[in-house]
């Protein structure tokens, strides 16, 4: 892979100007995952209405490919429903970001999808239901 | 004496030497190899790469058993090499070296089977804060099994040992003082030798951790007075999968055997086994007898050059570096002066992160490592996320740090536009 694919100008542009960064005030799903190989964390949190997503925020620290997912997934998940974001894998990702990488870089392109993963999974109940979700 | 001398005297030309390297020819990204991760593991001379050869060509064997001529063969060479890491550490005897895999599995020899016979309820391990986690881990598990409690040398603000409170940390009922002998992040030098003096006054036993001062400085474990040293062979230019436990050979007498198999016994009956002399108590099963020889030859042709020379020019290399990235606007060195660390440089630069500065130099045909560098503890007191390091050995040259300087310079144009 040679050097402009690996800093295309959408990965950068997504790096220096991040979508969605920030939190949500309550939001219904928040999740935090790390990378311990580089100490990279990322924290997502989403707004679900009618099972959809609503609005999504994320915050944390991370490498340039780390966070241009992470912005990239929160542009491609909005308004879809909790089932599709299940559906989403590394395939997509990787398409959203358009490189190949080695399996190092491959982590920091996943954080993201990981964090969201454990927080569409981890829900402790739906909004709205009765039970722990607030 | 006189040997030290005429090595620090000797003109070593490190770029002839450069080319024993055959990975060097290879190209990255289009561009030379300029390997800055030697900390992490070194490259191989042609002349340690020919004896690995030899060996599976012309006398593999197993050791110490055949009666027959190449297992004789093997086995004088296993044992020569034994002979070899015994002199270069200046230990008594070469029953004082025990073979492991490397660092990480001689600390944890040295945990288990000495921490379990002397380590109790309520004993105390003291350890530093800069350790790798290869000498915190093991520890860590010996502490929990054994209800010990562990202590931690802090680490000053310029990366060295703050030794104001050791006396007070030496109260108590101490079993083991470990240590790094250099950093494997800052590159700091410990002051082992005064260490272990007040450790062995307070009745403790001393451990070195040596991965990173073995294969950059000569290194005396009579000076050090240490009752263990631990060190990897794939950091000074041998094969992975290799190192060694040095022990001081009252102690290595007085332990329980580690790993129970073949070879470490004396006589085996149904009702209970008796155990070999150190070090072959230690070495159960069969060795890595081909890379242990290929040790033997890197620990030759490390003292060809001479370990003072090799020394010297680590510290070149690393005052170049400092002064180059220095001059970078934005970038940070952490860690104490030239003159008081080993080969090895961790940085960062403005607000990029580590990995993207090591992705940028990777396209350079730079290589350095990127992260925490198994030391989450000191880069938690850093507060650090991760640095970029850059570290140096014997085939590395003053241009390689000038690519170095113009990779970080390519790396702040990137992600500064």
């Amino acid at each position: 892979m040679s050097f402009d694919d690996l800093y295309r100008q959408n990965i950068l542009d997504h790096y220096q100007s991040p979508r969605n960064f920030g939190t949500l005030e309550h939001p219904d799903i928040s999740a935090e995952d790390s990378n311990p190989l580089c100490g990279d964390v990322i924290r997502m949190d989403l707004k679900i209405e009618d099972g959809k997503v609503a609005d999504v925020r994320f915050t944390g620290k991370g490498c340039s490919i780390s966070r241009a997912a992470a912005s990239m997934l929160t542009e491609e998940i909005r308004g879809k429903s909790l089932e599709e974001v299940k559906r989403i894998g590394k395939d997509e990702v990787l398409e959203m970001l358009g490189i190949e990488l080695g399996p190092v870089r491959l982590k920091c392109a996943l954080l993201a999808l990981k964090t969201l993963k454990v927080g569409v999974y981890g829900i402790r109940g739906w909004p709205g239901e009765d039970g722990e979700a607030d | 004496m006189t040997t030290k001398t005429l090595a620090a005297e000797r003109h070593v030309d490190f770029a002839e030497l450069r080319k024993e390297f055959p990975i060097f020819e290879r190209k990255v990204h289009g561009k030379p190899l300029i390997y800055l991760d030697s900390t992490a593991t070194t490259q191989k001379p042609l002349a340690v790469l020919e004896v690995l050869d030899r060996y599976y060509r012309t006398y593999n064997a197993n050791i110490h058993r055949g009666v027959y001529l190449i297992a004789e063969e093997a086995t004088q060479a296993y044992e020569d090499a034994r002979e070899k890491v015994a002199r270069f550490l200046n230990a008594r005897s070469s029953k004082e070296i025990v073979f492991t895999r490397g660092t990480t599995e001689s600390v944890n020899l040295v945990a288990h089977a000495w921490g379990r016979k002397n380590v109790g309820r309520g004993d105390v391990i003291v350890l530093t804060e800069m350790e790798h986690h290869s000498n915190l881990v093991p520890w860590q598990l010996l502490a929990t099994e054994r209800g010990a409690t562990i202590r931690y040398i802090p680490v000053d603000g310029n990366g060295r040992l703050d030794l104001s409170g050791f006396d007070r940390l030496l109260e108590g009922p101490i079993k083991i003082v470990s240590l790094a002998h250099v950093s494997n992040v800052l590159g700091t030098i410990n002051p082992v030798a005064e260490i272990a003096r007040r450790a062995h006054k307070a009745g403790a036993v001393v451990m070195v951790d040596g991965a990173q001062s073995v294969p950059h400085m000569p290194v005396d474990v009579r000076a050090l007075d240490c009752d263990f040293l631990a060190l990897s062979g794939h950091k000074m230019l041998a094969p992975t999968g290799i190192g060694a436990l040095y022990g001081k050979r009252e102690v290595l007498e007085a332990m329980p055997p580690f790993f129970g198999g073949g070879e470490m016994i004396r006589e085996v009956r149904l009702e209970g086994s008796t155990w070999n002399d150190v070090p072959f108590k230690f070495e159960a099963g069969t060795m890595n007898i081909a890379d242990t020889i290929a040790f033997g030859a890197a620990i030759d042709y490390l003292s060809e050059i001479g370990m003072e020379a090799v020394h010297a020019h680590g510290r070149e290399l690393v005052e170049e570096t400092m002064r180059i990235l220095g001059s970078i606007p934005g970038v940070t060195i952490y860690g104490p002066p030239a003159a008081e660390r080993g080969g090895i440089v961790p940085f960062t630069v403005d607000d990029i992160h580590a990995h993207d500065v090591a992705a940028v130099l990777d396209h350079e045909g730079v290589a350095v490592r990127a992260g925490h560098h198994c030391a989450m503890p000191l880069h938690t007191k850093l507060g650090l996320a991760a640095t970029t390091r850059a570290s140096f050995y014997v085939y590395n040259l003053i241009s390689d740090v000038e690519r170095l300087g113009e990779g970080v310079r390519k790396a702040k144009q990137v992600f500064h536009r």
